[in-house]
């Protein structure tokens, strides 16, 4: 790459087609940042959470303290109460499907990272609609299209394609590639997509900017803005999340809440979710683990979410393991990921590509629908009519 | 005489609707058989028609469905599920639903307006539901929908009849079928609107989050018996009246 044409990292086409729109959501949200210290929460603060129908942002600090943890189970009662009342025992089946992995980023914690050597492919449109055709076959009626962030690999006319195929094969498509301009998402929404996820990984923009080293993703607010631009081009539903163990979790879980709280209040109609990441080992990294976010702090998060916004959806990806994954849904969790496979394609075809994290649920459409009807759960293939 | 409730020139002899939404479809025959239910309302956009796990396969025969246009943010999107309803096959009702609200689910009675208007005039029956106000529900009747549906309280809050003073107002002066859909959260609370005299009670979370869905939806219709019963024997006299004195006020009055 020429360094003669990049300013702090990110090369400077893409910084001038970075579109900036007027938000005060970011400031907002980051307002909330380091507001709290976590070790000062009592147990009367937890209590005093768990009483009441409209969590406050003090409320749902607490409930992400240490004071919460030995009440983790009162706090589960609740929750299951609560995502009863919203989804009943309704579960969202989907599988993700990574098209690309291609990527001009330089993140630390990822397999797809730009250094890591790892095998890089794409799909053609013949291998797409092969691959499409294999998850059809299992039931499956929401796909979610990944790509890894490669503007020239992986081109907005390029995904737009795949959606477009989508389309002949599903109900749902959701889009988890990088971060775009509105009328780029107003145009994938014009294709056939309706969904799109970006995670900010980290709200602490000083720390982002030292595990986000060189590339497009390196601009924080670009990053932080992309579901008001999405919704702004069309798109229903945007979904959010934190990647948990790469910084302050605490915090972190903090600002994802309050991010999508502020985005649903300026776009009352948007569906939103969260997704929980935590960190996994990949190639040439086994050891990149979530640190200090082990399960019981994993499940404090989901649970802090669903008080604080019960309307809102979760999704469990395989990046957690089967017990896990089947006892949260129905308890905090209402959509999860079955058939998966992290590579660049490998539902039909020999994957192309590296995966971008080892999963840790491999088990197949069928398997995870006997597990919900087992534990008394309805799984649920369309929510959704495109119109 | 034959207490039927008239909607869109159809009878029924069933006060309770029943949701089918939240709990198993595995478990929806028993349910709908205990509670009697006639109309069933279903989410188009649940309905996996090309696919596994569509609720249409699990509905007993006879059943008239209420297909609903949830997902509809305005009227013209409501209008375009309607319409894919009734090329589906799922006949001529349908339930107006807009929500451009996703946190507390507040349908948009302007837009419900809009919505029922053109649907009516394409020979829909139309159901509304509707934030409970007197002016929309005339708007409602003047726009040809066949019922009003009005909510007792937000949608899934099992909170009872907390719009109460409102519906009433609607039970007065609206002469379609008021049907009072969601929020309605135990079987006396279903009761209670059916004594205010509403004509019949939407049900769904508050059967589907019960320990024994079935059980419950037996219950819900024994609650709505009770309350239409109630009803038609005139609690309203004792509810409305503090008794009549022994000596009247007017005897006086020599003409």
């Amino acid at each position: 790459m020429n360094t003669a044409a990049m300013i702090d990292g990110i090369s400077k086409k893409e910084l001038e087609h970075m579109e900036r729109i007027d938000s005060d959501v970011m400031e907002r949200t980051l307002a909330h940042y380091h507001q709290f210290d976590f070790a000062a929460f009592t147990p009367a603060d937890v209590q005093a959470a768990l009483q009441k129908e409209q969590l406050s942002v003090f409320d749902f600090a607490a409930l992400l303290s240490p004071a919460a943890q030995p009440m983790l189970e009162q706090t589960a009662q609740k929750a299951k109460r609560l995502t009863a009342a919203q989804f009943g025992n309704n579960i969202s089946l989907y599988t993700p499907l990574y098209i690309a992995n291609y990527c001009v980023n330089e993140c630390v914690y990822c397999g797809f990272n730009c250094k890591n050597k790892i095998h890089r492919g794409k799909l053609s449109m013949e291998e797409i609609e092969a691959e499409f055709r294999a998850i059809a076959q299992t039931g499956l009626e929401e796909i979610l299209i990944l790509t890894g962030e490669s503007r020239s690999q992986s081109d907005i006319s390029y995904i737009g394609q795949a959606v477009e195929l989508a389309k002949e094969y599903f109900t749902t498509i959701g889009l988890e590639i990088y971060p775009l301009n509105t009328c780029e998402y107003a145009f994938l929404h014009e294709k056939g997509a309706d969904f799109v996820s970006v995670y900010q990984e980290t709200y602490d923009p000083a720390f982002y900017k030292t595990v986000h080293l060189q590339g497009p993703k390196r601009d924080f607010s670009y990053r932080f803005h992309a579901q008001e631009r999405a919704l702004a081009g069309g798109m229903r539903g945007v979904g959010i999340g934190a990647l948990l163990g790469l910084h302050d979790f605490r915090n972190d879980a903090l600002a994802a809440g309050l991010h999508a709280k502020f985005l649903q209040q300026k776009y009352p109609h948007a569906e939103i979710s969260f997704s929980v990441p935590r960190m996994r080992p990949y190639v040439n990294n086994t050891k990149n683990n979530p640190n200090d976010v082990h399960e019981t702090q994993l499940l404090q998060i989901m649970l802090a979410y669903r008080m604080f916004l019960p309307f809102a959806g979760i999704n469990i990806s395989t990046r957690e393991r089967a017990g896990f994954r089947d006892n949260v849904v129905g308890l905090c969790a209402t959509k999860i990921s079955a058939g998966v496979k992290t590579g660049v394609g490998g539902h039909q075809l020999e994957e192309k590509g590296d995966a971008q994290f080892e999963i840790s649920d491999s088990r197949s459409v069928e398997e995870i629908r006997a597990m919900l009807k087992a534990r008394g759960l309805q799984e649920v293939f369309t929510d959704y009519i495109r119109l | 005489m034959k207490d039927t409730l008239m909607i869109g020139g159809h009878a029924f002899h069933s006060r309770f609707i029943l949701g089918s939404g939240k709990y198993s479809l595995e478990k929806m025959p028993g349910v709908i058989e205990n509670s009697g239910a006639q109309i069933i309302t279903l989410a188009l956009r649940r309905a996996n028609t090309n696919g596994q796990g569509n609720i249409l396969d699990y509905l007993p025969r006879g059943i008239t469905l209420l297909p609903n246009t949830s997902g509809a943010r305005n009227a013209e999107e409501a209008v375009r599920i309607a319409r894919l309803s009734r090329e589906l096959g799922c006949g001529d009702f349908v339930k107006i639903e807009v929500i451009r609200d996703s946190k507390y689910l507040m349908p948009d009675n302007h837009e419900t307006v809009k919505a029922t208007e053109i649907l009516a005039k394409e020979g829909f029956i139309v159901m509304p539901y509707v934030y409970p106000d007197l002016i929309t529900a005339r708007a409602l009747v003047n726009a040809g929908a066949a019922a009003v549906m009005p909510l007792a309280a937000p949608i899934g809050s099992n909170k009872g009849l907390v719009a109460r003073e409102f519906i009433k107002m609607l039970v007065d002066e609206i002469d379609l079928p008021v049907i009072v859909d969601a929020g309605i959260g135990a079987p006396s609370q279903a009761c209670e609107a059916m004594e205010l005299g509403v004509d019949a009670v939407m049900a769904n979370t508050a059967v589907a989050t019960a320990k024994d869905v079935a059980a419950m939806a037996k219950a819900f219709k024994l609650a709505i018996e009770a309350g239409r019963a109630a009803y038609l024997a005139g609690l309203g006299r004792v509810l409305d009246f503090t008794g009549e004195a022994s000596s009247p006020l007017t005897g006086f009055l020599e003409d």
